[in-house]
């Protein structure tokens, strides 16, 4: 019971100092394309957050078999299965959603946090933490999803799940559209950065690969250089 | 005749109106990662243009050859993923072998595009929408060239974007995001555009 606190800390770490689309800047498609509706944001939410919390613990528990050579192949198998587990039960027990999210739903299987998540902790980490770890950054992902959505959906239509707060007339239809997406997300993490920057901690950023969403798949083939990209860009 | 006119349809509207980055946000890590420079981003394009129209060449026959037939349509994800990360190192061996001045122009964008949603989500895409062989490669072909095309514009967009006072609070990656917005708007110009020429 002596390791009870860090666990929690596993758990609580992906909410908010270590939310995965604000401070981690990884999902980046899904975020701002299921974002145009709350109820959309929340069936992939809860969709990437059970493929997650499931491909964890699946990965932690064989991270002792797993020959570290294929790992990455054999953690997208893993993640596959689960994806294709999720898209059928979505279309059999939520159409609308499956609808609303249509090509993003597969897509799950190339979302950046949840091989990140694999190759960054569950393959280390033993199944209980690795399991909490999957639960936070899933919430964590969500929370995101959601408020993104949430600022989307009441300026670009008045309305949230259909129920109107403003009048139509006043919505700023561009916010549901795709430049609205980018707009409001890199509001938030303006926000982010500025919170985080009071409290001390380094802003949210792209580059190089410490936060190469891609870092990943990169040590798939090139395991143990660095990659080059990082000096392409930078010099 | 109308097949001509159907095939450049679907090549102008994934070009412009559905553009992969600007309006489905298909392959958003690239997008804001490496289009800091007007050559990596060319350089990424090519190569993501590449992988895009072999993975479309070799996913279509094994959809339709050996899932379908054999009622395994339901593994489709996996098995496009697998084809598409065994496919980019191929290819990656290949040319390191072969030709050695294609892999110093491509190769170090290679590893990057395996987990790519564009590269998925186009071949996925062409299978939702029932596509055969020709229109799957030009809708391909359209996707990438469409890749390209707002990879170039928005690493053009980011070169000024280095000499411009931004205020503290927008710097790095919120200021990236909203000239993504900007770049997005000057696509949504386009709307309407296909259907008004070949409709």
């Amino acid at each position: 019971m002596a390791d009870k606190k860090p666990l929690v800390k596993e758990f609580t770490k992906g909410l908010i100092a270590e939310n995965p689309v604000l401070r981690l800047v990884l999902g980046t498609c899904p975020t701002l394309a299921v974002s145009t509706s709350v109820m959309g944001a929340l069936g992939m939410g809860a969709a990437a957050s059970i493929v997650l919390i499931c491909s964890n613990i699946v990965i932690s528990a064989l991270r002792k078999i797993i020959p570290g050579k294929v790992r990455i192949p054999a953690y997208i198998v893993i993640i596959a299965s689960f994806v294709t587990i999720v898209q059928m039960l979505v279309k059999a027990f939520f159409p609308e959603i499956d609808e609303s999210l249509g090509v993003y739903l597969p897509l799950i299987v190339v979302n950046c946090i949840i091989l990140g998540r694999a190759e960054a902790f569950a393959g280390k980490n033993s199944i209980v933490a690795s399991a909490l770890d999957g639960m936070g950054m899933g919430v964590g992902f969500t929370a995101a999803l959601l408020a993104m959505a949430f600022i989307r959906e009441l300026i670009g239509t008045g309305a949230i799940n259909g129920i109107q707060i403003f009048p139509a007339d006043f919505s700023m239809l561009i916010f549901i559209l795709p430049p609205g997406g980018f707009f409001v997300f890199g509001m938030l993490i303006a926000l982010a950065n500025k919170l985080a920057e009071k409290k001390g901690k380094p802003k949210a950023e792209l580059h190089g690969c410490e936060s190469c969403p891609m870092a990943a798949s990169c040590t798939l083939i090139s395991s143990g250089e660095n990659c080059d990209v990082k000096e392409a860009t930078v010099k | 005749m109308t097949m001509t006119k159907e095939l450049l349809a679907i090549l102008m509207t994934a070009i412009l109106t559905e553009n992969f980055l600007l309006s489905k946000f298909l392959g958003i890590c690239p997008f804001l990662g490496v289009s800091k420079k007007l050559n990596t981003a060319s350089g990424m394009s090519m190569a993501v243009i590449f992988v895009m129209l072999l993975a479309t060449a070799v996913t279509y026959p094994i959809n339709n050859f050996i899932l379908v037939p054999n009622g395994l349509a339901y593994l489709q994800t996996i098995v496009f993923i697998l084809v598409i990360a065994a496919l980019v190192q191929l290819v990656e061996i290949t040319l390191k072998k072969y030709i050695p001045s294609l892999y110093s122009a491509l190769g170090i964008y290679l590893p990057l595009i395996t987990t790519n949603c564009a590269v998925l989500g186009v071949v996925i895409l062409n299978v939702d929408n029932g596509y055969n062989f020709a229109y799957s490669m030009v809708n391909t072909l359209g996707a990438g060239l469409g890749f390209l095309v707002a990879m170039v514009m928005f690493a053009g967009v980011r070169e000024r974007l280095e000499s411009c006072d931004v205020p503290k609070f927008m710097q790095g990656l919120p200021i990236t995001l909203v000239a993504a917005s900007l770049t997005s708007i000057s696509f949504l110009g386009f709307a309407g555009i296909v259907d008004g020429i070949f409709g």
